[in-house]
């Protein structure tokens, strides 16, 4: 008979450096069940409508989360504009999709790093980090801030990236794709990264589906959804198919995340290419009123803002439900049957943010 | 099979040189747009106070009375909003950052001589312009009352 | 513009729920917001690509009752719902009893 136990995993771990706490209940080697817990370091950013006007939380909402700084503001200002019945200047919208689509390349080659210092490959782990580092240049190149861009306000962007710049972008971006390539390579075909990718942390696509899980975590279980698709911003004038796989496993989500970064750099090339020329932002005059909740693409997944503006200079109540806050109940799900040595890695592949989940 | 695939880049990284910068003997050129910190011109600053309005913040503060302009740049988070909403275009984003330091400062700037002694100009020619129009809008009314337009440009 | 709402009774969640899950919904969020002498609590639903939102309005002093039992994944939105506001829910599957978040002062947004 085998023996039952409780292994606490957790805030602080050396391959996961997220403060989340898991309770195993294990039986020998396997894992039965696991209690997830968070609000280690709960922020409340939420609150500080009361404090920041509509416009400043702006500011706000860009610093819940490093990676997904721009995801937030891009999805704070569009509840905001919604409220507000402000129309964004064209390419304004064109410019926050070039730039969603750099920060989900950049947000996606520190996940592979992330994956491949997970597995103990070193040297693939700094090798994608290198190659992320030139999109941050670019950010940094494009709206002065590597992390912390400060380009969103309501009304469209506060900086226009002129047309020599992105044409400059795109050659270097075209460089990176094929260096990508060969990274691509060694995650997708190497064995000593199958061995242990395939065939761990199953998720089928009825467990996705119920669970309400997002982002590349739910394609990888073969649901075709991504809020990309409702064709918010520019994305309803680009050629877009979400990337999906019906295998549902480690390996299938590393597939799709890679599959993504070739996608992002493809919708960058039509996006540059379309550009339109003209006004980037439009003034917004009065105070918000009314209520909206609308969703947005992030790397990680569907990212949901709710705002209820009253009608004067500070909104009542903000909302973001981060797209790992939605993934926390399949993660459960996942670590059933797995062995304990892979819980990091299960961790991992849901790209976990957890600092950006305690808002 | 496929052991070899990372072989390529690692011949590469092998002959090429590093990705890294050697940093002290070698410093970062950044790009033009870098948000590092907020600097004032105080020459051309009228200490308007719109900064300390807008930065979400509160880092900046206009004492009229004193001629000062200070920010405390620990709690400056490099938005560029000040930068912005200046109405003399005399703040700018400097590109290098803020340095770090064992306790939080407040950089106090004084306005200048200059400022001052273009600003006293300024608001004199000001109130000249606007005791000339007076003048013209009297004369236009009439000519019931001569004398008080004859009056004021002598004040 | 703003969100259409669909107006629920807090009596008549679980019933709403299960039609929702019948027709094919899963849950996207559920957040709470603070009103005079209450809460309004939105959970939204999507199927594919569109949304539905439900609205209810809870008095500050009676309790609704979970979800969970529906769609499990709904524990942390209802734990969170509970440890930030103070909204009463009942039978949550997994409840951290307000400890899901570790706040200085309970209830901070109440």
């Amino acid at each position: 008979m085998s023996k039952r136990s409780v292994i606490p995993f957790g805030p602080q771990h050396p391959v996961l450096p997220e403060p989340i706490h898991l309770d195993l209940v294990m039986e020998d080697e396997k894992v039965v069940e696991a209690i997830p817990s968070i609000g280690f370091i709960h922020r409340g950013l939420e609150k500080l409508v009361d404090k920041k006007d509509f416009n400043e939380m702006v500011y706000v909402a860009e610093r819940i989360c490093g990676i997904c700084s721009l995801g937030h503001g891009l999805g704070y200002s569009e509840a905001v504009e919604h409220v507000m019945d402000i129309e964004v200047p064209s390419r304004a919208k064109y410019i926050r999709t070039i730039l969603s689509e750099m920060s989900r390349i950049h947000s996606h080659i520190l996940w592979l790093g992330l994956l491949a210092d997970g597995f103990g490959f070193e040297s693939l782990y700094m090798e994608s980090w290198r190659l992320r580092e030139q999109v941050l240049d670019m950010f940094e190149e494009a709206t002065g801030g590597r992390v912390i861009f400060s380009i969103m306000k309501i009304g469209g962007i506060r900086k226009d990236i002129s047309n020599e710049m992105l044409a400059d972008f795109q050659k270097r971006f075209d460089k990176m794709e094929e260096e990508l390539k060969d990274i691509a390579k060694t995650f997708l075909d190497d064995v000593a990264v199958q061995s242990r990718l395939r065939d761990v942390g199953f998720l089928t696509k009825q467990q996705a589906e119920d669970l309400g899980c997002c982002g590349p975590f739910l394609r990888a279980s073969g649901v075709k959804r991504d809020i990309r698709s409702t064709g918010y911003e520019a994305y309803g004038e680009l050629d877009f198919e979400p990337c999906y796989s019906e295998i549902g496993d480690s390996y299938a989500r590393t597939e799709v995340r890679i599959k993504e970064i070739f996608q992002a750099f493809d919708l960058i090339r039509q996006a540059i290419a379309k550009i339109p020329a003209g006004e980037i932002d439009v003034p917004v005059k009065g105070f918000p009123n009314g209520e909206y909740l609308t969703r947005i693409e992030q790397p990680r997944g569907e990212a949901v803002y709710f705002v209820k503006a009253n009608g004067s200079k500070f909104i009542d109540r903000m909302r973001v439900r981060t797209p790992t806050f939605a993934n926390l109940a399949g993660l459960t799900e996942t670590l059933k049957g797995c062995d304990l040595a892979d819980v990091p890695m299960l961790v991992l592949t849901i790209d976990p943010c957890i600092s950006c989940t305690e808002r | 099979m496929a052991i070899i695939n990372f072989n390529k880049t690692v011949l590469h990284n092998l002959i090429s040189k590093p990705a890294t910068r050697l940093y002290p003997f070698e410093e970062r050129v950044y790009p033009e747009r870098t948000r590092g910190h907020v600097e004032n011109d105080m020459d051309v600053c009228v200490l308007c106070g719109l900064c300390s309005i807008k930065c979400p913040t509160h880092a900046i503060t206009v004492d009229k009375a004193a001629k000062t302009w200070s920010i405390r740049p620990m709690s400056c988070i490099q938005c560029r909003c000040c930068v912005d909403n200046c109405p003399k275009k005399c703040l700018s984003m400097a590109q290098k950052f803020q340095e770090p330091g064992p306790e939080k400062v407040t950089k106090t700037f004084h306005q200048t001589e200059k400022a001052i002694a273009a600003q006293e100009a300024l608001m004199k020619a000001a109130k000249e312009r606007a005791a000339a129009a007076a003048a013209a809008k009297a004369a236009a009314a009439g000519t019931a009352t001569p004398a008080a337009p004859v009056q004021k440009p002598t004040e | 513009m703003n969100t259409e709402y669909k107006v629920v009774e807090a009596g008549h969640v679980l019933e709403e729920m299960q039609q929702l899950r019948a027709d094919g919904y899963h849950l996207i969020q559920q957040c709470a917001t603070r009103i005079d002498h209450g809460y309004e609590l939105i959970y939204s639903f999507g199927r594919e690509l569109e949304a539905q939102n439900l609205k209810i309005t809870l008095d500050e002093d009676s309790s609704i009752s979970s979800i969970t039992s529906i769609f499990p994944c709904a524990f942390v939105y209802e734990n969170e719902m509970h440890d930030l506001f103070g909204v009463d829910i009942k039978n949550i599957v997994l409840d951290y009893h307000g400890n899901l978040y570790r706040t200085a002062i309970k209830t901070p947004f109440k």
